[in-house]
């Protein structure tokens, strides 16, 4: 029986690509080895600690729990595709001014479920953002500016 | 993770066929929060993973049929949770979605998957079984149905045969007014699986259901007809004798989420929390005041 390579469409920050991919590799394995975009990280590999997370058709999910054969005809936005005609997303530039990035290693999985969160609700209230943020592990601790970054662009908008 | 063929049907008799070859030895994906884990860990590995996908007649639609509301069999627990129907009519169902996983694990994860897969500590389970859920089943020697309480045979283990799959779940409405509540303890608030879960549902005609997980090989359902568990129900020493039988059928055993004895205690805890909810949700609907 073959194991062959799937060829698979999918739309990555809004760019179409056409790729073969052996049906093992994750979502994850396939944005940081096949497509080369790093910012997405690998972390518990089981859908505990957020750091993979990434945008399907709007909505968070762990890249290390999608199999990359069942992206075809999806769109895809990870944390490069955020920024827009060299201006970092409002999410990025509060996470960058509340001195909520310690190591970092977290954030890329931070910002796109708060993305989620924010898309959908631009208004949520504290409460909201820390169960959008349930799934997202900061190993240094850095909650509560974390939190505070997420809410600084909640309130603009209000 | 071991390679394996992916297979993506378009209709669910090539997904049956694919299922029921002896060879394949064939692993169905649907969300898959739970496959890729075990397929990484190397504890379960397929010859092929069949996705559910692109099969029209297992879909991700909720449906009004007669008397009650059919799940497809992608319907994801944020589907779930957001659904007007589903919020008015199932409030245990929806608490018991909610606390699955996170967000990223509810935005892939399905109701038929957290069934089929069989565990203990499933947190919809215990929900599905106060409402009386049923199970759509089809398979090679064609479609049956399921009661859920039937279902399951052991940890991770169900009824289905080989080639047989989940289509859809069937909840019926409540026949009088009802109310329900969920429950679960677990070490920390999200991404946990539970230590113990239970849900209860009491009925205007005294009726009281109340199912538990993570106390036994299955979860399982107890139903109380002394009307003991009604709605304003005075007699407390009766109620709690009722709340003990409820759930002295636990056989809860010592694991890296609590032990034996800390799981009875809860239990007890827990059970009587569900039924003061549940009961004053009950009142709330009957319009009656607290006894």
């Amino acid at each position: 029986m073959s194991t062959a390579n799937v060829p698979v469409r999918m739309q990555v920050n809004g760019r179409s690509l056409d790729l073969e991919i052996p049906p093992q590799h994750t979502l994850l394995d396939v944005l940081r080895d096949t497509v080369r975009l790093t910012g997405t990280k690998e972390c518990c590999s089981e859908g505990e600690c957020g750091a993979c997370t990434v945008l399907v058709n709007g909505q968070a999910v762990c890249s290390c729990l999608v199999l990359g054969v069942e992206m075809d005809g999806q769109q895809i936005t990870t944390i490069e595709g955020l920024a827009s005609e060299g201006r970092l997303d409002p999410l990025q530039e509060a996470f960058v001014s509340t001195g909520a990035v310690q190591c970092g290693f977290c954030i890329p999985g931070m910002i796109m479920a708060a993305r989620a969160l924010l898309s959908a609700k631009p208004k949520p209230t504290r409460a909201e953002v820390q169960e959008a943020l349930v799934g997202n592990l900061c190993r240094c601790g850095g909650y509560s500016r974390i939190l505070d970054a997420v809410l600084l662009v909640a309130d603009s908008h209000r | 993770m071991r390679p394996f063929t992916y297979l993506r049907p378009t209709s669910l008799d090539q997904m049956m066929t694919a299922l029921a070859d002896p060879d394949a030895s064939a692993a169905l994906l649907a969300g898959g929060t739970d496959l890729i884990v075990r397929l990484r860990r190397g504890h379960v590995r397929p010859a092929m993973v069949v996705d559910t996908k692109s099969v029209r007649d297992l879909n991700g639609d909720i449906i009004a049929i007669d008397g009650g509301l059919r799940f497809g069999a992608r319907v994801t627990m944020t589907a779930l949770v957001e659904d007007a129907r589903v919020r008015d009519r199932f409030e245990a169902l929806v608490e018991a979605a909610s606390v699955v996983g996170s967000v990223q694990i509810r935005n892939r994860a399905t109701l038929a998957g957290n069934v089929c897969n069989a565990s203990p500590a499933a947190d919809t389970v215990p929900a599905l079984l106060v409402y009386g859920a049923r199970v759509n089943v089809v398979g090679p020697a064609g479609a049956r149905v399921v009661r859920l309480a039937e279902f399951f045979t052991g940890p991770g283990r169900t009824v289905l045969t080989r080639g047989e799959l989940v289509a859809s779940i069937d909840l019926p409405f409540p026949t009088t007014a009802a109310g329900a509540s969920f429950g679960r303890v677990t070490r920390r608030r999200g991404v946990d699986l539970a230590t113990i879960n239970l849900c209860g549902l009491i009925t205007s005609d005294g009726e009281a259901r109340f199912a538990f997980g993570a106390v036994g090989p299955t979860p399982f359902l107890r139903i109380d007809r002394t009307g003991a568990l009604a709605a304003g129900a005075t007699d407390a020493v009766a109620r709690d004798a009722a709340l003990r039988t409820m759930c002295g059928a636990a056989r809860p055993i010592t694991d890296v989420r609590g032990s034996r004895e800390y799981r009875a205690a809860m239990l007890a805890v827990m059970t009587g929390r569900a039924w003061k909810v549940a009961e004053s949700r009950l009142r709330g609907r009957m319009g009656t005041r607290p006894a």
